[in-house]
């Protein structure tokens, strides 16, 4: 008896390597930690923690953190992209992907695919806390989303960018590292969680400079005047530049593995 | 006409910086054989089976499976073949069922054949008891069942097995055993690597050792085992001064010397026939022996004298 096969495709192969992504995370509710536990956690413990001395009280500086946090928990989840990658490579499983006679890039894609579930829990975790904790902007509920879309979307670019770092490192371990300095760097040296204008000048320089900042500015921009602004606009072509540069690099480092 | 050969590989060869890991091997697999890749630790098994399964590219030489080129026709190669790697190859962190469904879907069946399928290697393989619980909780017996019951999901005609029971209890090794004859009754194509000799002798129609990345021999077990001399007569002597006079009155019988190790004699045969000239020789001379056995060569003769040990 002979099994029945299609020739398969690879928006197929990509959505079956999404679901397994899917099924990973289902069956270790734990990978979900730093898209749920982490911006709660963060988003508590910075407010009442510095609300005071930064803003002069907790409700006003929510306006302030609740950006920051959003986009320091997409750049932590971005990150975890690259170590998974790593760590499949490194299992005996991705030998059997590439013995299938599958879309040869569906492994990838898949991941990456499968991210985006990660990038929507942690924004609509991060948003929530930030309602509970007293969070009321005063823009209609579709700006909300506007900005959830736009802070998911650069964190879905990101990943790119930490999935090629996963496939050029040796270890599952430097992944990490790596990931967890330039999580800390970049969103502890820009606008999250303080006014730009109480850094020192240099830090000022760095900060300014740092895409962490642009892309809170714009957040803040919308949640502010309930428009999209320029700073936004800007942030879409830095997003998608960043999927045109990186996702043939990511492919071109994947093939070479 | 000739008939398609399962696995044709030439000339193949694979260097890892200056090392040559596998230098130019040759040689093909008739379909409905098994084949065994025989060869002590690091003499390049693996390093060619990753190269017949296009998980590795030969720097040159060329793979044919069912006469297809893995290189030109990749993917119809692929398709042609199932593989168990050396390392469980299924996904640790989803349940038995799901790899199934998963690796089902990525072969391209549809979802239907997908869950039918799973459902048929479940109990083909004696999984169905635990077929959603973690595979953390799996014994390595149940996690090899598992990776071969994902190879076979299509059926393949040939599958590769790296080391199929390294690591597993005498227990779960014959039940290895007897799953991969059962394949063969099925009409397929098996091609193992094996560092154990019985399992070569086992299931293996035909081997090829390989040591050093270099092919050193191909045949039946029968034949390798001729290659490292036929059949021993061993007997030891019973008076310790009885085993020159033994030596002496044997001389005339045998073609090659007589080996003596204390009181114990070990005799080539070349033929079976020369026993009975041997053993009335003995009686003549009034020597008394003990512990007579008739021996024949095993594969560990044939590992021992074909390898050179790294070690």
């Amino acid at each position: 008896m002979t099994i029945q096969t299609h020739n398969s495709n690879v928006l197929m192969n990509t959505s079956t390597m999404a679901y397994r992504n899917l099924l990973k995370t289902m069956h270790n509710p734990d990978q979900f930690m730093d898209v749920i536990v982490q911006p709660v956690m963060f988003m508590l413990m910075f407010g009442y923690l510095f609300g005071g001395a930064i803003a002069g009280g907790v409700q006003a500086y929510l306006p302030t953190i609740v950006p920051g946090i959003l986009i320091q928990t997409m750049l932590s989840a971005a990150s975890g992209s690259g170590s998974q990658i790593r760590e499949d490579l490194d299992s005996g499983v991705f030998d059997r992907f590439k013995s299938l006679p599958m879309a040869h890039i569906a492994p990838l894609a898949g991941q990456l695919f499968g991210d985006v579930l990660r990038l929507i829990i942690a924004t609509i975790t991060s948003l929530t806390t930030g309602y509970f904790m007293g969070w009321r902007p005063e823009v209609g509920f579709g700006w909300i989303v506007v900005i959830g879309l736009l802070a998911i979307l650069t964190g879905w670019a990101l990943s790119w960018l930490f999935a090629l770092v996963g496939l050029l490192a040796k270890h599952a371990e430097t992944v990490q590292s790596f990931s967890l300095m330039t999580m800390l760097v970049l969103s502890f040296m820009s606008n999250a969680f303080v006014p730009l204008k109480s850094l020192t000048k240099p830090l000022q320089v760095i900060a300014r400079f740092n895409p962490v900042t642009g892309v809170i500015t714009a957040i803040r921009q919308i949640l502010a005047t309930g428009s999209w602004t320029q700073s936004a606009l800007l942030v879409l072509v830095f997003d998608l530049s960043i999927v045109v540069v990186f996702a043939p690099l990511t492919v071109w480092a994947y093939d070479r593995n | 006409m000739t008939a398609i050969k399962a696995v044709e590989v030439s000339h193949l060869t694979k260097k890892f910086g200056h090392q040559t890991v596998v230098n130019d091997i040759s040689f093909d697999v008739q379909p409905g054989e098994v084949f065994g890749l025989l060869g002590p630790n690091g003499a390049g098994k693996t390093t060619t089976l990753r190269m017949m399964t296009t998980l590795l590219k030969a720097d040159t030489g060329q793979v044919k499976i069912f006469g297809h080129d893995t290189i030109k026709e990749g993917r119809l190669a692929r398709s042609m073949f199932g593989l168990t790697g050396q390392y469980a190859s299924v996904d640790a962190d989803i349940s038995a069922r799901e790899n199934l469904m998963i690796f089902s879907r990525l072969n391209g069946l549809s979802r239907q054949a997908a869950k039918q399928r799973t459902a048929e290697l479940l109990a083909e393989f004696s999984l169905e008891h635990a077929a959603d619980d973690p595979l953390k909780n799996f014994s390595g017996g149940m996690r090899r069942r598992l990776d071969l019951a994902v190879s076979l999901i299509t059926r393949p005609a040939l599958i590769f097995l790296d080391e199929p029971t390294t690591g597993l209890d005498p227990r779960t090794r014959t039940q290895m055993w007897e799953t991969i004859r059962q394949l063969v009754r099925q009409g397929s194509t098996v091609l193992l690597t094996t560092q154990y000799l019985d399992e070569a002798d086992a299931l293996a129609d035909r081997l090829a050792v390989i040591d050093h990345g270099k092919l050193v021999k191909v045949g039946t077990p029968a034949e390798l085992k001729q290659q490292v001399g036929g059949t021993k007569l061993v007997f030891t002597v019973s008076e310790r001064a009885q085993v020159a006079t033994a030596v002496r009155v044997l001389a005339p019988q045998v073609t090659t010397a007589v080996q003596q190790i204390g009181q114990q004699l070990q005799i080539s045969l070349n033929q079976l026939s020369q026993l009975a000239p041997i053993l009335a020789a003995i009686n003549q001379a009034k020597i008394e022996i003990s512990q007579l056995s008739v021996q024949e060569p095993s594969l560990d003769d044939v590992f021992m004298t074909l390898t050179v040990g790294k070690n």
